[in-house]
């Protein structure tokens, strides 16, 4: 057997790829729900009604859809510029940092502008923490990867310095949180009695607005360029330093953006579990994605529902909810074995 | 001010410094030599967590402690084999693998600590690794505390160093490593097959990377805790920049490092009541990036690190 890579792939295959990768981890995992004691299908129907199968489920798993969303994006543009930013986690933290700084008293204004600003602090927040590591990546070669890791913990502890200290809420009766987003700046809920709030549609426009810039624009020509070959790019007048500036502070942006929703939106006030591994996530929704703009708000909302099933059904039957976090994991490796495979054809002979 | 540097002066400080240095020792040069190898390994952090919970739990259910360490080093192989079918025979983005890796090690881990252990509040202990009594070494005043007073694993530790530069530098399976990294052509042209060279150096490192993940369960402390790997492994990928991919200065990076960490921790208690106490705790991370920026100009990656081997292909 031999693999032969194809002149052309079709769209049905690309399209089909993320699905089975799907298909397999979820057959993988079913090991897991095996050892569990508990029957398989009962588990994962579980799982996707407590996902998908009601009015509250679905308004909990779209909330929780709205920050991998951006998260999500965040990762796919990065990555699609082979700049490894694997600090959307702290990035999200800076957004909500600054969403906190500006939005719990600093401005006072109409939610018409208030919201605005806060979206807009918050993803410069995110593209600035993204600063040092293209600094250190263009002028000094510094590996981004380790960079912007390392950076996700020095962030989470001056968050933690922050809420313990000078930002602690007075009236948060000794838990360590900031004062709440004041009612002007609360993103509006999109459903009466649900958690679900104006975050998603901004999600959703970012994705449309990500998709355009990549496909249409000059821009969006560079930043895919230069992911396909630095060099030739160089050559071809595209300037790289610049392109990955810029690669990085759209990145950082819209992971900043996931960190105003969160706190301008679902909590309300900025604490120390804001985000449990929504940053890391992201990178999950963007390879299920194949690093497609439009095809992040399909993951996105995919992944959401498992956690959302899963924590939902590890309360209605005897599995651990972390059986979410190793399908999210299985589909990423799975996810990159179907993607190559879709390139090629297999020869048998 | 001077209370301050009266901690060097304390035997506690340099015994600490080496245990801390354990555990990062083992990851650094199994990072090191996946490298080394031309693999990028970022499934560290998760393969740490994952023998933190498999030496562990090996001897919650009734096992013996180096068996325990033996199976965690051995779960870390497992996983090592994963990355490199990925990274080595499938050619896949070594980033994208790694990360996957680290996600799937936790999640694991913490699914199988949870399974086996469904309602703890507080992490039941084990009886971990002892101090090892040298006799009259061991009761030197000072020296003794220091070195002379720490447990087998610590010494296991210390002994992989010259182990792994005798087999690096002094053996033909180690230089069939050294040049998978640099120049894979040229090992296939000596007729040693290269994936077979990478595989096993990855799952050599990630075997490494496990047993120091174990260390911190089954000899710095007795018990397995959610996140208390906490970026170490991370931390393991920039120390191996800052030694230049070499085992000896990894050992000394991983000791400054350990030092410095030490150092931290007694400064808290000393001029805590000044400066807020996450200040400290961000300088191991702060202080990693520094030793990266330092070292990035005269760092010489191997020469076909991330870059994947295809049979055929031409240079």
């Amino acid at each position: 057997m031999r693999l032969e890579p194809r002149e052309h792939t079709p769209l049905w295959l690309i399209v089909t790829a993320p699905l089975a990768a799907v298909a397999v981890s979820l057959l993988l995992t079913s090991t897991l729900v095996l050892w569990a004691g508990e029957p398989v299908t009962t588990a994962y129907a579980l799982l996707f009604k407590g996902a998908f199968g009601s009015r509250f489920a679905l308004t909990e798993t779209l909330a929780r859809a709205t920050p991998l969303i951006l998260t999500g994006l965040a990762a796919a543009v990065a990555f699609r510029a082979k700049f490894w930013n694997i600090g959307a986690e702290g990035q999200l933290y800076c957004g909500a940092l600054a969403t906190t700084w500006l939005g719990t008293g600093m401005l006072e204004a109409h939610p018409a502008v208030l919201i605005p600003a806060l979206f807009v602090a918050g993803a410069l927040a995110g593209g600035i923490a993204l600063l040092v590591p293209v600094f250190l990546k263009v002028r000094l070669r510094v590996d981004e990867v380790v960079t912007t890791l390392l950076l996700n913990f020095v962030i989470l502890l001056l968050v933690n310095y922050l809420v313990e200290g000078p930002w602690k809420d007075p009236m948060s009766l000794g838990w360590p949180q900031a004062a709440p987003i004041i009612d002007e700046g609360v993103l509006p809920r999109l459903v009466e009695r649900s958690r679900l709030h104006l975050g998603l549609v901004v999600g959703v426009v970012a994705a449309l607005a990500v998709w355009l810039t990549l496909r249409y624009t000059v821009w969006g020509y560079e930043i895919r360029a230069v992911g396909q070959n630095p060099e030739a790019a160089a050559f071809a007048g595209i300037g790289v330093g610049a392109t990955v500036l810029r690669v990085a502070l759209i990145s950082g942006g819209l992971a900043g953006m996931a960190g105003v929703t969160e706190v301008a939106g679902l909590k309300g006030y900025l604490t120390l579990d804001l985000s449990p591994g929504f940053g890391y996530a992201g990178i999950a929704v963007a390879m299920l994605a194949a690093l497609h703009p439009l095809g992040v708000v399909l993951s996105a909302v995919f992944l959401a529902g498992i956690y959302v099933g899963a924590d939902s059904m590890s309360r209605a039957v005897n599995i651990p909810n972390y059986i979410a976090d190793v399908i999210v994991a299985c589909s990423v490796l799975s996810v990159l074995v179907s993607l190559m495979l879709v390139q090629f054809k297999v020869r048998l002979r | 001010m001077m209370d301050l540097l009266d901690v060097f002066a304390t035997a506690g400080f340099w015994a600490a410094t080496v245990r801390i240095a354990c555990p990062l020792i083992f990851a650094t040069l199994g990072e090191l030599i996946c490298e080394r190898a031309g693999v990028l390994n970022l499934g560290i952090e998760g393969i740490m967590t994952l023998g933190a919970m498999t030496g562990w739990m090996w001897v919650y259910q009734g096992g013996d402690l180096w068996t325990g360490v033996v199976f965690a080093a051995l779960c870390g192989a497992m996983f090592g084999l994963l990355h490199a079918v990925f990274t080595v025979h499938l050619g896949l983005s070594q980033h994208v693998t790694g990360i996957g890796i680290t996600m799937l090690a936790s999640a694991l881990s913490y699914y199988t600590f949870r399974m086996l252990l469904p309602e703890s509040s507080t992490p039941p202990k084990i009886v971990p690794f002892q101090a090892l009594d040298l006799g009259w070494l061991s009761s030197m005043p000072f020296l003794g505390e220091v070195l002379f007073r720490q447990t087998a694993m610590s010494w296991l530790a210390f002994a992989c160093v010259p182990v792994i530069v005798l087999v690096l530098y002094r053996t033909p399976l180690g230089l069939a490593v050294r040049m998978a990294g640099e120049n894979p052509v040229a090992v296939e042209a000596q007729g040693i097959n290269v994936f077979a060279v990478r595989t096993g150096a990855v799952m050599a490192g990630s075997a490494l990377m496990a047993v120091g993940g174990a260390y911190l369960t089954m000899s710095a402390f007795d018990a397995f805790y959610f996140g208390m790997v906490n970026g170490r492994g991370w931390i393991c990928v920039a120390l191996v920049i800052f030694a230049s991919w070499r085992p000896g200065k990894a050992l000394l990076g991983a000791l400054l490092f350990a030092a410095l960490d030490a150092f931290q921790v007694r400064a808290q208690q000393q001029v805590g009541a000044f400066i807020p106490y996450q200040v400290f705790l961000m300088l191991p991370y702060v202080l990693s990036i520094a030793a990266m920026v330092v070292m990035a100009r005269k760092a010489r990656y191997p020469k076909a690190l991330l870059v994947p081997f295809r049979r055929g292909d031409r240079v």
